[in-house]
């Protein structure tokens, strides 16, 4: 009984440390006046307003939206035949590329977007904006790359062999039988990749730090000027942003399977 | 469906997209900054190709050496902290149902997922004189006034056990999940506290799990290069910071390529050591 107790306390401890910081920068960013303080001092939502009337914080959200969703589209375009080809085939030998796309995600982000800084340069497209699209699509093509297995790896066999007795070519198979099954893997894959690149910095700002502002280069260049409580405004928007996101995650998909455990089933 | 080998061009056709992105966009790239680490540079311009070593001599400068100890004694701090405390609290999660485990997770990963930018503005607000959490102190009477926290050694420590604790629980997530829980189970028929069952047969069990995380964590560490900025003092820059700071303030990139080589060695070798450590768990 008494080690319930100290375990509730401790997961409650550990919730509210987890969220303490968030709570003072949504506190903050009702104050009525240009302070930081807290407890706020009276309420406006006027720093909510300004994210989305200011011409530069907006510039930075919608840039921001923008690569997110262009470059979670492409990594999902790198990764779906990638782990569809490791599951039809036997190719050993095309592990190599699954390597490929796992490494930038586990070396410190600063070396991807060293090596991303000279490329450009090198090919004389430093600072072009497209340039981020693609850097940041294949630093997080590891998440759909790992959904995607995942995805491959929990269809039934024998609905493919299936298919394929009655007459129905790789074509119609995947299109027919193993689309509609991994589809939810998709979406979290893309959906994963898409809340990395909207909170992504050091790659994007050492890509096209000096000609696009995304909306992590913006709150930084800004910090610099001084603390608003528009920043936390915005920090609020994107902690929410995040949450929906993982949240619907959780509603469509199979959160814990994703992240590792064995489905109930299995 | 036969699972063979593909043959010819049209059954390899899938992979050549996923193929060449990669090879264009991550091999050749990271080739050319193991490249331009070995060029010269030239002073007000960029570099040119060159083989030279003395951007690795540079290495053996004290600065160098400073903020290189700094760095790996930073790192493997909050690797023990972050494991020291998500391990419990992960044992507990996966006993959790279903519904609170999902949202825990949903939780964990939206905290994963904030920008270091975010994390490092909500907690120096959070340690700031005006709306810190010393105010809460003073209300409570164990302090006579308000005072900030940041800039300190402190403030970064919490910043990056707060950036890696949810990473932590999700690296030990899928062990802890799918650990027998009848070897608990039987610790506990045979007498034993929950305690005592957990230090002496999950903790065992999990060594491997536990030495893998903890290296996986440290090099995650490594990687953070702007919460040092943003709740360190200067003297707490991290290398990833001073990579950043070589490439884009000090345009030295040879040498910052130099540091990145190395930090990616070091990053390398920790991580061959985290999978061996893994897989020697699965085969005992």
């Amino acid at each position: 009984m008494l080690m319930r107790t100290l375990n509730s306390l401790a997961a409650g401890l550990i919730a509210l440390v987890l969220s303490a910081p968030i709570l003072v920068v949504a506190g903050v960013s009702v104050n009525e006046k240009k302070a930081l303080t807290f407890p706020p001092q009276g309420f406006s939502l006027a720093w909510y307003a300004e994210v989305f009337t200011d011409p530069g914080w907006r510039g930075a959200l919608v840039t921001s939206l923008v690569v997110a969703t262009l470059s979670a589209a492409l990594a999902v375009l790198i990764a779906f035949p990638l782990a569809w080809f490791l599951w039809r085939w036997r190719a050993p030998w095309a592990r190599t590329f699954e390597v490929l796309g796992m490494t930038p995600f586990i070396l410190p982000p600063v070396i991807t977007a060293l090596g991303f800084l000279s490329f450009w340069a090198a090919v004389g497209e430093y600072g072009s904006p497209w340039t981020v699209v693609v850097s940041h699509a294949v630093f997080f093509v590891t998440l759909p790359l790992v959904t995607l297995s995942l995805g491959f790896g929990a269809v039934d066999r024998s609905y493919v062999e299936a298919a394929a007795t009655m007459g129905a070519d790789d074509r119609t198979v995947l299109r027919t039988v193993v689309m509609p099954l991994v589809r939810p893997y998709v979406i979290s894959g893309f959906a994963f990749a898409f809340v990395l690149s909207l909170n992504e910095y050091i790659v994007a700002y050492m890509v096209v730090g000096f000609t696009l502002e995304t909306l992590p280069i913006k709150i930084f260049n800004a910090l610099r000027y001084g603390y608003t409580p528009t920043m936390a405004a915005v920090t609020v928007l994107f902690v929410t942003l995040t949450a929906v996101v993982f949240g619907l995650i959780a509603w469509f998909g199979d959160l814990p399977r994703l992240l590792g455990a064995w489905a109930k089933n299995d | 469906m036969i699972r063979r080998a593909p043959r010819g061009l049209a059954e390899h056709a899938p992979i050549l997209f996923p193929a060449l992105m990669l090879v264009v966009f991550f091999v050749i790239p990271f080739s050319l900054m193991i490249a331009v680490s070995v060029f010269r540079r030239v002073p007000g311009g960029f570099y040119e190709p060159d083989l030279v070593f003395a951007n690795y001599e540079r290495f053996l400068t004290a600065f160098f050496g400073g903020v290189m100890s700094f760095s790996l004694g930073l790192a493997a701090l909050v690797a023990a902290l972050s494991v020291g405390i998500a391990f419990p609290f992960t044992y507990r999660l996966v006993k959790l149902s279903r519904g609170a485990q999902i949202r825990w997770l949903v939780f964990l990963l939206s905290i994963l997922s904030l920008s270091e930018v975010i994390i490092g503005f909500a907690w120096s607000t959070l340690l700031s004189r005006t709306a810190g959490i010393t105010n809460l102190f003073v209300a409570l009477g164990l302090m006579a006034e308000p005072q900030s926290l940041s800039p300190s050694f402190g403030a970064l420590l919490a910043g990056l056990v707060y950036q890696a604790f949810p990473y932590t629980v999700l690296v030990l997530y899928p062990a802890l999940a799918r650990l027998d829980p009848y070897l608990e189970e039987a610790a506990r028929t045979l007498g034993s506290s929950p305690l005592r069952a957990f230090f002496t047969v999950v903790v065992p069990a999990l060594r491997n799990t536990i030495v893998a995380t903890t290296i996986m964590v440290f090099v995650f560490a490594l990687g953070s290069y702007l919460l040092p900025q943003l709740l360190g003092r200067p003297q707490h820059w991290t290398l990833s910071v001073l990579i950043t700071d070589q490439a884009i303030y000090q345009s030295n990139m040879p040498f910052a390529a130099a540091m990145a080589v190395f930090l990616v060695l070091v990053s390398l070798a920790l991580v061959g050591l985290a999978l061996l450590a893994g897989r020697r768990e699965e085969t005992a």
